[in-house]
């Protein structure tokens, strides 16, 4: 899987011990805290988040899941007004230490958002965006990763005839799933979805889902939806956040047939939100 | 019970429909009025200035006599002019813009950084040139040579050009950077791969209208003492110039009414040229724009 990136060195994470010690989290979310300017988005976050499963975080509008998601790749951090506390921990490792690059983190953690957004390039040039600012220039190798990570993205056979075609020519849900596949060219550790289908038809979202299980195989997988069904139909875990808090979080046949809190009863029951 | 009297409704409605005719004339005439005055304007100066526009006129010097003067001089001196502000109003306009929109935080200095140069853009033309004569002339002792011009007429345009590459900056979807952001790439290759490839149209854009306003001036020239009369080809940036206002300028001072002509048909030649930058700023807008 990772032979293509570690033959040139851009993989530089030092963490045989670490993956031994905590070999089934990914993330150890300790105490987070988050302000955006006075008001609180996140309080006292704490949970694991395990290895090579499909981890969902559902809510209702406003409760902060999409901004934990984005604090776990530091995109949070694009917002200039934005203040943070406690410790999300990748691997073992302080993601907020200051010794610890950004551009680093985010070559482990790759993310796909809500609304496809491919570069207006061509579909091949989308793909290896990832590997070429990350220095690999050799064509072959280029070529093989666009294949694989297509093929890994389920798009392959709809595009291999028109690569270097406009990707604004493709339909949404190709889009998405382009973004997807631009994601995998960096062979990434996580992949964090941002309510990935909210802005597909539902036979795309349908193709998504398959996708999602398919790549729980080799990626650790976050993914943030409003919609119940989704989460349960291709999670492992869910954390169901309101108003800033992890209320719940289990096993997602667990929280779903059989929740603890009143109020994940309530939510996922249609009582509310 | 009826809240709408009826009555009252059509008796206003002859009255309104009236209003509406008569505000459209005004605003016709408005339009109108602009745009007789440009082709008056250009009738005169056709019928003018036509008689003198032959191939001659582009390969004589300044002369004493109408039917010898020629525009080559002011032409070419145009040009090495434009050679020297292009690269340095570019340059520093679009990376100031790239710093204010990419680097910089929001903060009291940017802001200040930010009026002041909204407020350049309005500063009168000849204080530019009292700037240029004081800094380029005098102090760099660059005297009144190409390079002095082109520097004094780069900082004269250089707000308009970071206000256009601001604008061309900012309207790259935010969620375009965010997608390079999200891969590991600095900030450096997303400008470079995702913002400026996506910003260049506007850029150019601006920066073409800018050049044409540039090459249109005259009173920062006069004041740093550009040539008037000159009967030779600028050799290097450091030769004494003139350019194509200030020739026609010149010519248009003269007692003799023929030298009036001639300085009609080197206002076609200077209205071409403008012509020609703003129909290539709007080709370059218009292609852009349907690729997105």
């Amino acid at each position: 899987m990772k032979t293509v990136m570690d033959e040139k060195k851009v993989v530089k994470a030092p963490r045989s011990e670490e993956q031994i010690k905590e070999k089934d989290s990914v993330y150890s979310i300790q105490n987070f805290n988050l302000w955006y300017g006075k008001d609180q988005a996140l309080k006292d976050i704490k949970f694991e988040i395990p290895e090579k499963q499909v981890t969902a975080i559902i809510g209702p509008s406003g409760c902060g899941k999409s901004t934990f998601i984005k604090a776990l790749n530091r995109m949070v951090e694009m917002v200039p007004i934005v203040k943070m506390s406690g410790d999300i921990n990748y691997r073992g490792k302080n993601i907020f230490e200051n010794k610890y690059k950004v551009e680093d983190l985010r070559t482990k953690v790759g993310m796909v958002f809500q609304k496809p957004n491919p570069f207006p390039k061509s579909i091949y040039e989308n793909v290896v965006y990832g590997p070429k600012i990350h220095g690999i220039k050799n064509k072959k190798v280029l070529d093989e990763i666009v294949e694989k990570s297509l093929k890994g993205a389920a798009l392959w056979e709809e595009v291999k005839d028109r690569l270097s075609e406009n990707a604004y020519g493709l339909s949404g849900g190709q889009q998405q799933r382009l973004c997807i596949a631009r994601c995998l060219a960096i062979e990434p550790d996580v992949i964090l979805m941002d309510e990935p289908t909210s802005a597909l038809d539902p036979i795309s979202t349908l193709k998504v889902e398959e996708l999602v299980q398919e790549l729980k195989k080799d990626f650790s997988i976050i993914i943030v939806t409003h919609n119940m069904q989704q989460a349960a139909r291709i999670s492992d875990k869910t954390a169901f956040f309101l108003n800033g808090e992890v209320v719940e979080f289990s096993d997602t046949n667990q929280l779903f047939s059989n929740p603890t809190d009143k109020r994940t009863e309530d939510y996922i029951t249609g009582r509310f939100g | 019970m009826q809240l709408v009297d009826q009555a009252k409704v059509k008796s206003k409605m002859q009255t309104r429909l009236a209003q509406n005719k008569i505000l459209k004339g005004i605003f016709f005439g408005a339009t109108m009025l602009a745009l007789v005055v440009l082709v008056i304007l250009l009738y005169r100066i056709f019928t003018q200035g036509i008689g003198y526009l032959n191939l001659e006129f582009f390969q004589n010097f300044a002369s004493r006599f109408p039917e010898k003067a020629g525009i080559k001089a002011a032409f070419f001196g145009t040009l090495w002019m434009m050679a020297v502000i292009a690269p340095v109003a570019l340059t520093i306009g679009v990376g100031t813009a790239i710093y204010l929109e990419e680097y910089a935080k929001k903060n009291k200095f940017t802001t200040f950084i930010q009026i002041n140069i909204s407020n350049l853009a309005g500063v009168p033309s000849i204080v530019f040139g009292l700037l240029g004569l004081t800094v380029f002339v005098r102090m760099l002792e660059m005297g009144r040579s190409v390079l002095a011009g082109g520097l004094t007429m780069s900082l004269l345009i250089l707000p308009i050009i970071v206000v256009a590459a601001q604008e061309a900056v900012r309207s790259v979807p935010k969620e375009l950077r965010e997608a390079s952001y999200a891969m590991g790439a600095t900030k450096w290759q997303t400008i470079k791969k995702v913002v400026l490839p996506a910003a260049i149209p506007g850029i150019l854009t601006g920066g073409i209208l800018a050049l044409s306003r540039a090459i249109g001036e005259t009173a920062p020239l006069l004041m740093i003492g550009a040539l008037t009369f000159v009967a030779y080809l600028p050799e290097n940036f450091l030769s004494g110039f003139t350019v194509m206002p200030i020739q026609i300028f010149n010519w248009t001072s003269r007692p003799q009414t023929e030298f009036h002509d001639v300085a009609a048909a080197g206002i076609i030649v200077l209205l071409a040229m403008l012509l020609i930058m703003n129909s290539i700023a709007v080709l370059i807008r218009n292609k852009f724009s349907k690729r997105l």
